[in-house]
């Protein structure tokens, strides 16, 4: 009979322990050509749940990760799916790229499931479905205060080139339209193939243009490399033309492979990993550790660290019981003290409201690279939703 | 004229270096006749030893250079002896199927040792920073990059047109049963050629890796555009892979420079049109 007891109380415990086991799933390039950056996702995700344990109140966090290696919406939806209805994840997270986020958009509502935005970039998916939650930034967010910084520094005449496609032209309109408010001409305007390998003749197009600065967009990986250092060796750098860019041309774990030829480049960012906070020193003490190798860490890491941050906060305000719609109004107005500074989340939009910060890339005495951070832009929310309408 | 002249000098650079990577798979699949897909795969590896032995036991680069190219060697030898020998003369698809799958074993274990992470091949002084050339200048490692290319031509014509070695592995190739009974050794002729269709690989994507930088996904990301060399210039043909690769990298960075929106149309539609008169390729042998 005793036995019986025990054995009936046990099931009941492991009972209620699992209904509180909250599944939140990860959908991001965990394998192929971006894996570096699905490993990131891990990274900040790893860290969050070390330092802070991965208990919410009576809950347990669980988290399930989906690869999707590159941009590819159908595989992106199909995962989604079976992460609902199979596995009864409560929230889905990551997505790195912006089709494989839109194309999730659409069941959130069926599923009442809020989506957390880790870092596709692209203004327009915070409209697509009222339960969608960003915690990175938007190439506009991050492009708009270098055109800013340009003018402030005199630059009258510039170019932009930037590669073919989604978030190459929303940061060259970007570039383009905060730089001609500023009272700045835009002489001419590029698009290269995703695929170029030799970037010398643009590179003596840019000089032939007369631009005093040119504003580059491109994926980060090979490509940047390539055409950083025909930006030194077409002799760009002695002529004086400036180069401008965001941050993702020189995210961190770039910046060893471009090495010298990247010193003194002007990006605009939202984080750069040498910002100096104790926050932040905590996160990269921990990224570091879970991500294994230091060189690798890189900003979407702390996209993710926020990322869950916020959905402690949703299940917080939930008590675990999947609710999407009260979970996305319990963050609206959220503000807390990331890594990367003071955020907060926009009420109207769901999106990140950050400090962006101008860096210079710096040789460091350790004989590393970094972005060293050497003005700020308070506060900015993002006004690429603005400029669309 | 003076844009004339710099487009030139970059045309020239770019197509050395496709050229010096994408002759040893012409040498393959024109005269081995093996659809060599893990080409790539083998110009990274000649990448990732010439980083690990510049970059971090800090040789000299001409070392790193030669380590590379044999370090490949040694890595195909075994390659050739037991998977490659076995598809000499079967299907293509049965060759393409067994070179792509150790393409993507090689892009896996290079993930895995080496990381996703760019490696570079830091180069000496005397080939960093950009030359003054009267009109405009150029990037030193360029220059080097074209001399090495008119070198690779030249010894590889010589090789094979002019020296018994040539002569016998034209013989095998041509008819692999008369050439044995004549007393060629046609099993070390064919793994002599591998290894220096592999050693050119490795060569090249040392020599070229500032404009195709090394990491995992190398293996696949230009081997279109070395097929596309291979196949313009007629397999097998050196003068015709040395053509090629001069008038598609002119046509490329004329392209890139007057109207870069357009990308690789231009790149393509001259592709297209060469095939479509020389479906065999510019000088390419008749079966």
């Amino acid at each position: 009979m005793k036995k019986l007891i025990l054995a009936a109380a046990a099931f009941l415990m492991t009972a209620s322990a699992y209904a509180d086991v909250i599944k939140v799933g990860v959908i991001g390039p965990f394998s192929g050509p971006f894996a570096i950056q699905g490993k990131n996702f891990k990274a900040g995700i790893d860290a969050y749940l070390a330092t802070h344990g991965n208990k919410v109140g009576e809950n347990t966090i669980e988290i399930l990760y989906r690869d999707v290696p590159q941009p590819d919406p159908a595989q992106s939806k199909a995962l989604a799916q079976e992460l609902v209805v199979k596995e009864g994840v409560q929230y889905l997270t990551g997505f790195y790229f912006t089709p494989d986020a839109m194309a999730v958009t659409p069941l959130l509502e069926q599923g009442n499931v809020p989506m957390v935005i880790m870092n596709a970039a692209t203004s327009a998916i915070v409209t697509k479905s009222p339960l969608v939650v960003r915690t990175s930034f938007t190439t506009w967010q991050t492009s708009a205060p270098m055109a800013k910084t340009a003018r402030e520094r005199g630059v009258e005449k510039a170019i932009t080139v930037v590669s073919d496609y989604g978030p190459g032209v929303d940061a060259e309109n970007a570039f383009k339209t905060t730089f001609e408010k500023e009272g700045g001409t835009v002489v001419e305007s590029i698009r290269m193939p995703l695929s170029t390998n030799d970037f010398s003749p643009i590179m003596q197009r840019v000089r032939d243009s007369g631009a005093q600065a040119v504003f580059a967009f491109l994926p980060s990986g090979p490509t940047t490399l390539g055409f950083v250092k025909a930006y030194n060796e077409n002799g760009l750098k002695q002529a004086g033309i400036q180069f401008l860019a965001p941050g993702d041309l020189t995210q961190e774990s770039d910046l060893p492979a471009i090495g010298d030829a990247g010193v003194g480049i002007l990006t605009t960012f939202h984080y750069s990993i040498a910002h100096d906070s104790p926050e932040n020193k905590a996160f990269v003490a921990a990224a570091q550790k879970a991500i294994g190798n230091p060189a690798e860490l890189s900003f979407p890491s702390v996209s993710a660290y926020d990322g869950m941050f916020v959905i402690t906060k949703m299940i917080e305000a939930t008590g675990g019981k999947q609710d999407a719609q009260k979970a996305v109004d319990a963050v609206k107005d959220l503000a807390w003290e990331s890594p990367r500074g003071p955020v907060s989340i926009d009420p109207e939009t769901r999106h990140i409201t950050q400090n962006i910060y101008l860096r210079e890339v710096a040789k460091g005495d350790d004989g590393g690279y970094y972005n060293k951070e050497i003005k700020t832009f308070e506060k900015q929310p993002d006004p690429g939703l603005a400029a669309a309408k | 004229m003076q844009t004339f002249f710099s487009i030139g000098v970059d045309a020239l650079a770019y197509g050395m270096i496709l050229f010096v990577i994408s002759i040893g798979l012409s040498v393959t699949m024109g005269l081995m006749r093996v659809v060599n897909l893990a080409h790539g795969a083998f110009a990274m590896i000649g990448g990732y030893i010439a980083s690990y032995a510049a970059r971090d036991l800090g040789l000299a680069y001409g070392v790193a250079v030669i380590l590379a190219v044999a370090g490949t060697i040694i890595i195909a030898v075994p390659l050739e002896r037991f998977l490659y020998r076995r598809i000499y003369g079967a299907p293509e698809l049965t060759q393409v199927l067994m070179t792509i799958g150790i393409t993507f074993c090689v892009i896996g274990i290079a993930n895995y040792v080496f990381g996703p992470t760019l490696k570079t091949i830091p180069l000496p002084s005397e080939l960093q920073g950009p030359v003054d050339i009267g009109f405009r200048t150029i990037a030193a490692h360029k220059l080097f990059a074209i001399s090495c290319g008119i070198g690779v031509a030249f010894a590889l014509w010589y090789l094979i047109e002019r020296t018994s070695f040539g002569v016998k592995l034209r013989a095998s190739v041509d008819n692999t049963a008369m050439a044995a009974a004549l007393g060629v050794r046609t099993k070390i002729v064919y793994a002599a050629s591998f290894a220096l269709a592999v050693g050119l690989a490795a060569f090249g994507g040392v020599i070229g890796a500032e404009l195709l930088p090394v990491e995992p996904y190398y293996a696949l990301r230009y081997m279109v555009t070395f097929l596309v060399v291979v196949s313009v210039g007629g397999a097998g043909s050196i003068p015709g892979a040395l053509i090629a690769c001069l008038l598609l990298g002119a046509i490329d960075t004329t392209g890139r420079y007057l109207v870069p929106e357009y990308g690789e149309f231009f790149f393509y539609l001259a592709v297209i049109a060469i095939v479509w008169v020389f479906p065999r390729g510019l000088m390419g042998r008749a079966k």
